[in-house]
Formats: C-alpha cells, sequence, structure tokens
C-alpha cells in the first residue's frame, strides 16, 4: 500500500511540474499577447492594473472569468457540452510529459516520445468536433468542422516535418534528440543544432512553423474562430471558466508546439555557447527562452497579418506544404546519407 | 493489489462501459463519442502490456483518423445533424439467437482453453525491435500493405476527381 501511495506521488509531482509552467505561461503570454497587439498596432494595450505596464491584466482577468455564471445553452447536449474544453486541455497537457524541460527533468523517457506526443494531440481533433457539435449552434458547427478539417490536414506536414528530424536524429526519444547537438563544431563555431547541421533542415523548420500555426490554429490560420464570419466558432456558446479552459488548452498547445520546435530544430536546452552557461538550471533558462521566442513570433504573425480564406487554408496544406515537405524528406535523407 | 492491476481494471472498465453505452445509445453522434472512450481504454490497455508504440499507434490512426472519419461522415451525411437519428430494433429473434450462440460459443472457448500466464517482460527498443522485424522477417507483408495502401489512396483520387468533373465544378 505505502509503495502505490509513493508512486502517486511521484506521478502527482510528474504532473504538477509542467502544470505549473503552462499556468505560468499563460498568465505571462495572455498579458504579454495584449501589450505586443498593442506595440504593433501602435498603442499601449493594457496599462492600470497593477501599477507596471499593467502586469496583473491577467490575474484580473482571471479573478473575473471565475466569477461568470456557467451558461450552458437548452438544447445544447451537457455531458459532451461540459467535457469538450477539459478533454481539450488534457489532450495538450498530457503531450508534455515527453517534452525534456532541462538535462535533468523530463517526464517519461518512453522510448517512443514524439510519436506519443503527435499521437496525444490528435485528440485535440476531436474535442473540437465535439465542442461544435455539442453547442447546437450553427457557428459552433461549422467552426467544429472547419477546425477538424484544418487540424487532419495540417497533421500531415507537421509529421513530414518532425519525420526529417527524426531521420537525422535516428531516435524519437526527445532528451536523446537533444542530446545530439550538444557541441559547437558547425562550421567551427555554430552549435551542433540540427537546423545548422542539414540545410535543408531550415526548410523543413519553415514548413513545421507554417503548419504549427495552423495546428495551434492562430492567426492566419484561425478559421475555426474567425470571429468575422463565425463569431466565436467552436467556442460561440462557451463562457466563464469553461472558455477560459479553452483558452488554456489554446496557449498550452502553443507552448507545447513552441517547445516542441525548440527542441527539434534548436538543440532544445543546449546553450548556444558550448559549456558556457550550460548545466540544469541554465538548461531550463535556455529551453524556455527558445520556447517562448517561437510563441513570440507566433504573436507577432497574429497581429501582422490577415486571414486566410478557407479554401486558400486547404490549398497551402495540400498542393504546397505536403508534396515540398515529402520532397525535402527525401533530400534531407540523401544529404544523411552522402556527409 | 498493485497500481498495475487497479490501472489495468480502470481502464478494462472504461473500455467495456463505453463499449456498452456505444452499443445501446439512441443517437449515434453519442455512439461514436463512446467509441472514442473505447479506443482510448484499449491504448491504455496497450500501454500496461509494455507495448507503447502500439498504444501511440491505436491513438493516432483510431482517435485521430478513423473516428474523425466516421464523425465526418455522420455529419456531412444529408441531414444527418438536423433530424434526430432514432435507431430502432430490427430483426429482434435472429440477432438474439445469434448472440446467444456467440456469447456460448465464446465462454466455452474462455473456460476450456488453457491460459498460459506469464509475465510481461518490460522492452526498452520496441520501435527499434519492431523495425527490424517489419524490414527483416515481415518484409514482403510491409511492402503489400504499402501498394494496398497506395491503390486505396488513387482510387479515392480517383473517384473524387470524377465526382468533380461530373458535377462541373472546377475547383
Amino acid at each position: 500500500m505505502a509503495e502505490i501511495l509513493g508512486n502517486i506521488t511521484i506521478s502527482l509531482v510528474h504532473v504538477a511540474i509542467p502544470l505549473t509552467i503552462i499556468l505560468l505561461f499563460a498568465l505571462v503570454a495572455i498579458w504579454g499577447e495584449r501589450k505586443i497587439a498593442g506595440f504593433i498596432q501602435d498603442r499601449l494595450g493594457p496599462y492600470r492594473v497593477g501599477g507596471w505596464h499593467g502586469w496583473a491584466q491577467s490575474i484580473a482577468d482571471l479573478l473575473k472569468l471565475l466569477q461568470k455564471e456557467d451558461i450552458i445553452p437548452k438544447d445544447a447536449n451537457r455531458f459532451l457540452f461540459k467535457f469538450a474544453p477539459f478533454m481539450m486541455f488534457t489532450a495538450s497537457f498530457a503531450a508534455f510529459a515527453v517534452i525534456p524541460f532541462s538535462s535533468a527533468y523530463i517526464g517519461s523517457m518512453i522510448n517512443i516520445g514524439v510519436f506519443y506526443l503527435l499521437a496525444v494531440t490528435s485528440i485535440l481533433t476531436l474535442s473540437v468536433i465535439m465542442a461544435g457539435w455539442a453547442s447546437n449552434n450553427k457557428w459552433s458547427l461549422l467552426g467544429g468542422m472547419r477546425g477538424a478539417a484544418q487540424l487532419i490536414s495540417y497533421e500531415v506536414p507537421t509529421i513530414a516535418s518532425v519525420l526529417m528530424v527524426i531521420v537525422v536524429s535516428g531516435s524519437l526519444n526527445l532528451m536523446t534528440v537533444t542530446e545530439m547537438q550538444s557541441g559547437n563544431d558547425v562550421l567551427g563555431f555554430l552549435p551542433n543544432w540540427f537546423i545548422f547541421q542539414n540545410p535543408f533542415l531550415i526548410i523543413g523548420f519553415v514548413i513545421f512553423f507554417i503548419s504549427i500555426l495552423a495546428e495551434s490554429h492562430r492567426v492566419p490560420f484561425d478559421l475555426p474562430e474567425s470571429e468575422s464570419e463565425l463569431v466565436a466558432g467552436y467556442q460561440t456558446e462557451y463562457s466563464g471558466m469553461r472558455w477560459a479552459m479553452f483558452m488554456l488548452a489554446e496557449y498550452a498547445d502553443m507552448l507545447l508546439l513552441s517547445l516542441l520546435g525548440a527542441t527539434l530544430f534548436f538543440g532544445g536546452w543546449n546553450s548556444p555557447f558550448g559549456d558556457f552557461m550550460a548545466g540544469p538550471v541554465w538548461g531550463f533558462f535556455w529551453f524556455m527562452l527558445k520556447g517562448l521566442l517561437l510563441v513570440f513570433v507566433m504573436m507577432w504573425i497574429r497581429w501582422t497579418l490577415p486571414r486566410y480564406r478557407v479554401d486558400h487554408l486547404m490549398h497551402i496544406c495540400w498542393n504546397v506544404l505536403i508534396p515540398l515537405a515529402f520532397v525535402n524528406l527525401v533530400l534531407v535523407a540523401l544529404w544523411e546519407v552522402i556527409f | 493489489m498493485e497500481l498495475t492491476t487497479i490501472l489495468f481494471y480502470l481502464f478494462a472498465l472504461v473500455t467495456v462501459g463505453a463499449a456498452a453505452v456505444m452499443v445501446f445509445s439512441k443517437n449515434i453522434v453519442h455512439s461514436a463519442f463512446a467509441l472514442m472512450f473505447s479506443l482510448i481504454g484499449v491504448a491504455a490497455l496497450y500501454v500496461l502490456l509494455y507495448a507503447d508504440f502500439l498504444a501511440a499507434a491505436q491513438l493516432l490512426v483510431y482517435v485521430g483518423g478513423i473516428l474523425i472519419l466516421i464523425l465526418f461522415g455522420v455529419m456531412l451525411t444529408s441531414q444527418g445533424l438536423t433530424v434526430d437519428y432514432k435507431s430502432t430494433t430490427v430483426n429482434l429473434l435472429p440477432a438474439a439467437l445469434l448472440s446467444i450462440t456467440a456469447a456460448a460459443l465464446l465462454i466455452f472457448a474462455f473456460t476450456t482453453t488453457k491460459w498460459i500466464v506469464s509475465t510481461p517482460v518490460d522492452r526498452d527498443e520496441t520501435v527499434y525491435d519492431l523495425g527490424m522485424l517489419l524490414m527483416g522477417d515481415y518484409i514482403l507483408a510491409f511492402i503489400v500493405v504499402g501498394v494496398l495502401l497506395l491503390i486505396t489512396i488513387i482510387g479515392a483520387i480517383l473517384m473524387s476527381t470524377r465526382l468533380i468533373t461530373q458535377t462541373g465544378k472546377t475547383d
């Protein structure tokens, strides 16, 4: 019995560490997103709550959302309506188990790492359909269908671009993938990150980044919730904390995919200066910095580019990204064989 | 009682319970979502058998692929959403007879078989082993499945493009 309790305690710690990171990230990122939006649009953004640059705005918003009434439409499917936001968050949260946050910490050392991550996040699609259908609202349903079509389509270039890195690394475990990128040997000074090791992986990263923008349905690919056409897509009928769960899931997904990108292409927790500023704590710092930089680029793009039309979105995926990804996969493999 | 045993019974309960909901539900979309819980439960059971690759493949292929296709099929079928889909029971007697026979056969087989109980070995290199087997002993089956999938994809593309030219759409 004591052994079971011990196992459960260890598991709970492994659950708590990524959860804390996600919650802190969501608080900072929502504030950051509004500040970045403000600066890009030549205004100030939140400025009052908390004093310095309105840093407490997200906390105030959270407290407001907590007090809001939980409205469920009369004809909605109650169980699925209540369940969908939690399933969405669980799907992206569960994937954090295989992310190596630093050289000293990874949730699970399972051998199939990144494959597990891709498999678990495929549940996201279902929760989008579930929310869209259960709301009993035409906007929700249209948003849900669009979301599902988009997520399914963009899963193909995402997996293909992840596969390019797997071809180079030869391991699915993200910890091993990161360890292979230690050192500064490329051209004598550049770090051994995969993006510098193989020129075709730069194209791979571009494909990966476009695909994760679509996977986490951010502008310019936010068709599932495009507010000018569909009110708020599959989130239309949600209010209060359930809506907040959707937001949390969206930010968790953003962070997850950015951290995955940082691990696969930018050396994960490896310091850019070789042994200088290296070690488990610095590793965590570098890893989060790389991830947050990618998140920043995603926000930057969101407030710069207009939204794509739904058929253009599908065209980009099936006619441009997927053929390019497969050709590039072969080129990456050829480069590995030759050099 | 070990933690794995408790987890086994928990996920077995989820699998069987969701399967029951799937069969007895009157709403076809409810059935589809119950199927999801059942498939996830099976994936968890694979994990308990140290078949982690199989579990992830189960999630990716069945939950992330086939189940979404089923839901799309239901939702895109004309009026599949607006009309309340009421399932009715037909062929009560033959179906009952068939299920009773099948159940009796299964119980008979289960009780008379001598089950060999062995502890599963914790394997680290499941992907490596699978890859070696697929590229070695089972290469023929692997290639045949690949060709089969290719034929299916070409067939699907052919059918969809023919439909478009028939209806006169250019896009």
